[in-house]
């Protein structure tokens, strides 16, 4: 319980943080709000079939919209200069990774809240209701390896090109599987049909969350 | 309370701390005083669990940093070149964050009575990032003392206090409680404050303890002098 109190108190503390700043939620949502529309624009003038590229659209748009936040969620430890009170705190160092991960999953799950029904509006598209499903899952995948990845580029002079050049090819399955979902949903596909794909998403999640809380330690030491 | 034993500290190329040997019994204040690039901000990063050291031999509280980091970390307080503040969060905010990570008991009590302490009451619900460096680097003091910590690291504590402060800093120090004991140590670059303050006094020069004395072997013109030598070797 403990353990779950300290991971709170740095959601609540990056929450509080934000609500006063509004620095990180703000670029996002705007970010992906015009990505979408660039989208809409360009594609309604050119391609016939916005279904087959529309999942794309999506992940595209969410996976750089979380990359902006991302990219911010430790560079603000550090510009404050708190970095090392996070660091002093007697905790264990999975603490403060849960912590961290937990504030940009829910950062990028209220961009996506606000940023998945103006897309399905704006490529009059139906609403799967499995589909926020997938999108939660594959946002667990995203900030589980970019988490840590945004912790070991802190201190790197280029880390808004490193942390791309990192994270990208890492998360491959996680866009792949989040895109073939979002098809095969939107295509109105039975979830059986799309097992494999999900299976994947849930391993991946899994699988990196564990990585990543086992190694955050030698990450963050100096 | 406070052992190290042939301590090595390397960046790269660049040596940071050589060959360090402290002992600090507890209760006992050790001044460190050294010049700029000295290694002060070094050693204390290494004792507060911030820096694995290369080589050599740490233990606080007879505990072992690579081991027992978290239980240490519980013991100490550290006031940094840094505040370690959250601008965007009040002085309340600041504390209460910090005092959940500590498990710091009777909250709300404990940061009421050392924002009385530091003189911020007045300010308590306002941004730190409204404050002035004096303002934080007080409010920074309170975040170090939260936890009522066995062991104090402060780097340079005394830069941006006015002199109220810094007298207020001084009793806070010297005065950790009926039956209590605090080990400290604090770094300065400055010889007559360090000289002013503590039990002992160590001479930090390039990465190395050249020169410690008890405080009452000293004067000003003598350490200046030692210090003069070490430095210009």
């Amino acid at each position: 319980m403990n353990y779950l109190r300290k991971v709170w108190t740095i959601v609540w503390k990056d929450l509080l943080t934000e609500l006063r700043s509004r620095e990180m939620i703000a670029s996002m949502l705007v970010f992906a709000l015009l990505v979408l529309f660039i989208f809409n624009f360009a594609f309604e003038l050119r391609v016939e079939q916005v279904t087959a590229v529309a999942p794309g659209v999506l992940w595209v748009t969410f996976i750089f919209a979380g990359m902006l936040g991302l990219s911010r969620a430790f560079v603000m430890e550090k510009d404050q200069g708190c970095w090392d009170g996070l660091l002093l705190s007697p905790v264990d160092r999975s603490v403060l990774y849960f912590g961290k991960m937990l504030s940009n999953v829910l950062f990028m799950l209220i961009v996506e809240a606000i940023a998945l029904p103006a897309f399905v509006v704006l490529f009059n598209l139906p609403f799967p209701p499995l589909l926020p499903v997938v999108v939660f899952l594959s946002t667990i995948g995203f900030a589980a390896v970019g988490t840590l990845f945004s912790a070991m580029t802190v201190h790197v002079r280029a880390r808004e090109v490193l942390l791309p050049v990192l994270l990208f090819p890492v998360v491959v399955p996680v866009i792949i599987a989040a895109v073939k979902l979002t098809a095969g949903l939107l295509d109105g596909l039975p979830l059986g049909e799309m097992g494999h794909w999900l299976r994947l998403l849930v391993a991946f999640d899994i699988i990196f969350l564990a990585v990543a809380c086992m190694t955050f330690d030698y990450v963050v030491e100096e | 309370m406070i052992r190290v034993r042939g301590l090595v500290k390397t960046f790269g190329n660049t040596v940071a701390l050589q060959d360090v040997d402290l002992d600090v019994a507890e209760g006992e204040f050790l001044t460190v005083v050294g010049a700029n690039g000295a290694g002060k901000t070094t050693l204390i990063r290494v004792l507060a669990t911030l820096s694995r050291s290369t080589a050599g031999e740490v233990r606080i509280g007879g505990l072992d940093p690579a081991r027992d980091a978290i239980t240490i970390r519980r013991r100490i307080g550290v006031v940094s070149h840094q505040p370690l503040l959250y601008g965007d969060l009040s002085a309340v905010e600041n504390l209460t964050f910090y005092g959940r990570m500590y498990d710091v008991p009777a909250l709300p009590c404990r940061i009421g009575e050392l924002l009385d302490l530091v003189g911020l009451s007045a300010r308590r619900n306002d941004a730190v990032r409204t404050f002035s460096q004096g303002m934080r680097q007080r409010l920074a003091i309170a975040r170090a003392f939260l936890h009522d910590p066995a062991i104090l690291l402060l780097d340079e504590p005394f830069s941006g206090l006015d002199q109220q402060a810094t007298a207020m800093l001084g009793q806070m120090l010297g005065n950790p409680g009926p039956g209590r004991e605090r080990t400290v140590v604090v770094t300065t670059h400055d010889l007559e404050r360090g000289l002013g303050m503590g039990d002992r006094l160590a001479v930090l020069a390039r990465g190395q303890i050249v020169y410690q004395a008890c405080r009452d072997e000293l004067d000003l013109a003598r350490l200046r002098a030692i210090y003069q030598s070490v430095s210009t070797l």
